[in-house]
């Protein structure tokens, strides 16, 4: 009975594991889709390819960059000053798109899906172009943590959840107690209000969307280790995940990232450590099929609503 | 089963493919004429087999080249229509009868993926076009017009499935792909299994587009077997290597699937692929002065390339088979030159001599087992030919088929002959 036991904690530790995986791999996947949804009214279909820029910048800089029109390349630098360069190139890149293409999209949902889209596959191709048809590949450091007859990865188990629980208090702060925060918040709310209390609204949208731009080059970063492969064409493996969580989330950037990545990666580990990978994947779809039709808005818009309905009782 | 009846109609078929009147003369050689001989090569050097894909592409360039350069087949030069079907079935289905319809070519080469092939064969069908598969495959494609030179699941896995069970024991674990191809592969595995006497202690079909891999890893260390068989594909499986590595699973994998067509040995850093074992027809690394000098040959011609892959190696062989039995034939016609391909064509490669067989229209493969260690250096155990017996032996009650006497369209599978094993 007590081998039983300690088989049966082995197997639920197994189970935390993945949720733990699956859990931060949707957070840091959606966070910056989110912000940019959220706060901006554009569905930015390219964010894989946001990721993917961070991705490739970041394993560009540690096997050490090609310098163009030059038979040589820049030395290669430590993981963690490659990721850092990773996500600047990737905010670089945003700013960029932010001012040539986004800045005419905003609050024309269909239209931005349709733009970003087709700049997600220019991206991919570019990125074919230019560096072929895959880099190498980075090993994800940390070692693992072994029980009973299981062992899980640290990176990706421990590392990665840690950061994106960090990463979404520190957005948390930075919404609610900076000025920053504050003028974001009221540039999306009331654009001419903002306006005539003397913010720079331009400003704020290229600093928010520069914000999640960012976000999608930290997880780019913080995957090129953990991907295997970096081909071009693994942008698409964030988006759809990514999409889904937005959806179920709903428009609150921080309690609707949460809330979905913990509830959809809760049925995706559960399920898989039951039935399979496949199994696992459906339940996800059918859960946030599910919820989707009970809150049209997602939880965080459900969450909104009773609110409101509080206060118009009180 | 579609059988039909008359090469007949084949050839009518083959005429109204090259608008018609040229049926009448018998002749549809000539009708090409205008634009002198041409062939099509479809694959994929974008979207999600790129990898895979460029190499082939650029290994039959070179082979069309080369024939050019000494002055093209019957002193024709020959035209090379190869626009990029960027990993897209549809793309690939419009392609293939562009190429067939108006550009009229003379042979085909095209696809990666089983899916791809078996979404293009009606069209190939429809015309009875000379069409040449190269990539490994789990076996069984029977029709008239189709050269599926790679070597097949049985060969590949019966090289390597049991070496492992030889070298590690009895008991494994079977992780595929779940398409076609990797269900396919896996039956294969599971019929070799029942032969061998060895135990599948589990078994998981993975979706193409899933990279997380930790609960698999941890079925399998729950299981805990002598050693794994996978026919994972394509590059968001290969994440698989690397979560192995991150976890310290170090039971050896034997595959069908990594090293030969990926090169992940180079593209990953140790220890990824460490103690991977897979069953090949052709590596790059293959040792001897001939492969020494194609090798040489590929890179003089394409320095940006990555890797010459076992299929890029079929693709050049088959290149160079077609335009022997071009020449033998004295025409174009696709239908005399199948003729000459089916008394049976031996082809002296870069990596030794290999065997087309007339009757399966498949290929008698000189296999090994390409072994990765550590330092993801690679080394080769040789296993000798295996014919592909499956098609010539193992189907129809043991009877086999013979493309030369009997018109097929048909893929035979596992299952239609060891039914009662995969039940």
């Amino acid at each position: 009975m007590s081998l039983l036991a300690t088989a049966g904690v082995y197997r639920g530790l197994a189970v935390l594991f993945q949720f733990l995986d699956s859990f931060a791999f949707l957070v840091l996947a959606t966070v910056g889709l989110a912000i940019i949804f959220g706060m901006m009214g554009v569905i930015n279909l390219a964010h894989g390819e946001f990721i993917l820029v961070g991705v490739y910048g970041t394993a560009l800089a540690f096997h050490g960059m090609p310098i163009p029109f030059a038979d040589a390349a820049l030395p290669g630098l430590p993981l963690p000053i490659a990721m850092v360069v990773g996500v600047l190139i990737t905010v670089v890149f945003g700013v960029i798109i932010e001012r040539t293409i986004i800045r005419h999209l905003y609050d024309r949902l269909l239209d931005s899906m349709v733009a970003t889209w087709g700049l997600g596959l220019v991206v991919a191709q570019l990125l074919l172009i230019s560096f072929g048809s895959s880099l190498d590949s980075i090993s994800t450091p940390m070692g693992n943590v072994a029980y009973g007859p299981f062992t899980s990865g640290v990176y990706r188990s421990v590392f990665l959840p840690v950061v994106s629980v960090l990463l979404l208090g520190a957005l948390y702060l930075l919404f609610t107690r900076t000025e920053f925060g504050v003028k974001a918040r009221a540039t999306i709310e009331d654009p001419e209000t903002a306006r005539a209390m003397g913010v720079d609204t331009d400003r704020m949208y290229v600093m928010t969307f520069a914000l999640g731009s960012g976000l999608a080059g930290l997880t780019g970063a913080l995957y090129a280790p953990a991907l295997g492969a970096i081909t071009p064409d693994r942008g698409s493996i964030f988006l759809v995940e990514a999409f889904v969580a937005v959806v179920v989330g709903g428009p609150s950037v921080i309690v609707g990232t949460l809330s979905a990545a913990g509830l959809l990666g809760f049925f995706n580990a559960i399920v898989t450590s039951q039935y399979g990978t496949f199994a696992g994947l459906m339940a996800m779809l059918l859960v946030a099929i599910v919820l989707l039709r009970l809150l049209p808005d997602g939880i965080t818009g459900y969450v909104e609503k009773v609110r409101q309905r509080r206060r118009a009782e009180q | 089963m579609n059988d039909r009846t008359s090469t007949g109609r084949r050839s009518f078929l083959a005429g109204a493919g090259a608008l018609g009147i040229g049926a009448l003369a018998g002749c549809t050689g000539a009708l090409d004429g205008d634009d002198g001989p041409a062939v099509g090569v479809l694959e994929d050097r974008s979207g999600n087999f790129q990898l895979n894909g460029t190499s082939k592409w650029q290994a039959t360039r070179l082979a069309l080249e080369e024939i050019n350069e000494e002055g093209g087949i019957l002193g024709e030069e020959i035209e090379i229509i190869d626009p990029d079907p960027q990993s897209d079935n549809e793309r690939y289905q419009e392609l293939t009868q562009e190429l067939i319809l108006d550009d009229q070519i003379d042979a085909l080469w095209a696809g990666y993926s089983s899916a791809t092939r078996e979404a293009i064969r009606p069209i190939i069908n429809d015309h009875d076009q000379l069409y040449f598969y190269t990539t490994q495959y789990e076996g069984g494609v029977a029709d008239d017009t189709i050269f599926p030179v790679g070597s097949t699941a049985r060969q590949q896995l019966g090289a390597v499935a049991p070496f492992m069970a030889d070298e590690f024991g009895d008991d494994l674990y079977i992780i595929t792909a779940d398409y076609n191809f990797g269900q396919l592969s896996a039956d294969w595995v599971n019929v070799m299994a029942d032969e061998n006497d060895w135990n599948v202690v589990g078994e998981e079909a993975i979706p193409l587009d899933e990279t997380n891999f930790s609960s698999v890893i941890n079925n399998i260390q729950e299981a805990d077997p002598d050693f794994i068989m996978s026919m994972l594909v394509g590059a968001n499986h290969e994440n698989f290597y690397d979560q192995r590595d991150a976890n310290d699973m170090l039971i050896p994998i034997g595959t069908s699937t990594t090293l030969a067509q990926g090169h992940e040995h180079i593209r990953y850093e140790p220890d990824a692929v460490t103690d991977v074992y897979a069953g090949v027809s052709y590596m790059e690394e293959v040792p001897g002065e001939a492969n020494d000098e194609f090798v040489e040959t590929f890179y003089d011609r394409w320095d940006d390339a990555n890797y010459i892959n076992q299929e890029a190696y079929n693709n050049y062989f088959s290149v160079y088979m077609w335009r022997d039995a071009v020449e033998e034939a004295g025409t174009f016609d696709q239908q005399e030159v199948i003729e000459v391909l089916e008394e049976g064509v031996e082809y002296e490669g870069p990596s030794g001599s290999i065997e087309l067989d007339g009757a399966t229209h498949h290929m008698t493969h000189n296999m090994q087992v390409a072994h990765a260690d550590d330092n993801h250096d690679i080394s080769f155990e040789e296993v000798g030919h295996i014919e592909p017996t499956f098609l010539r032996e193992e189907v129809e009650g043991g009877e086999g088929i013979d493309l030369r006497e009997q018109s097929l369209q048909t893929q035979y599978e596992p299952g239609d002959v060891y039914g009662d094993i995969l039940e």
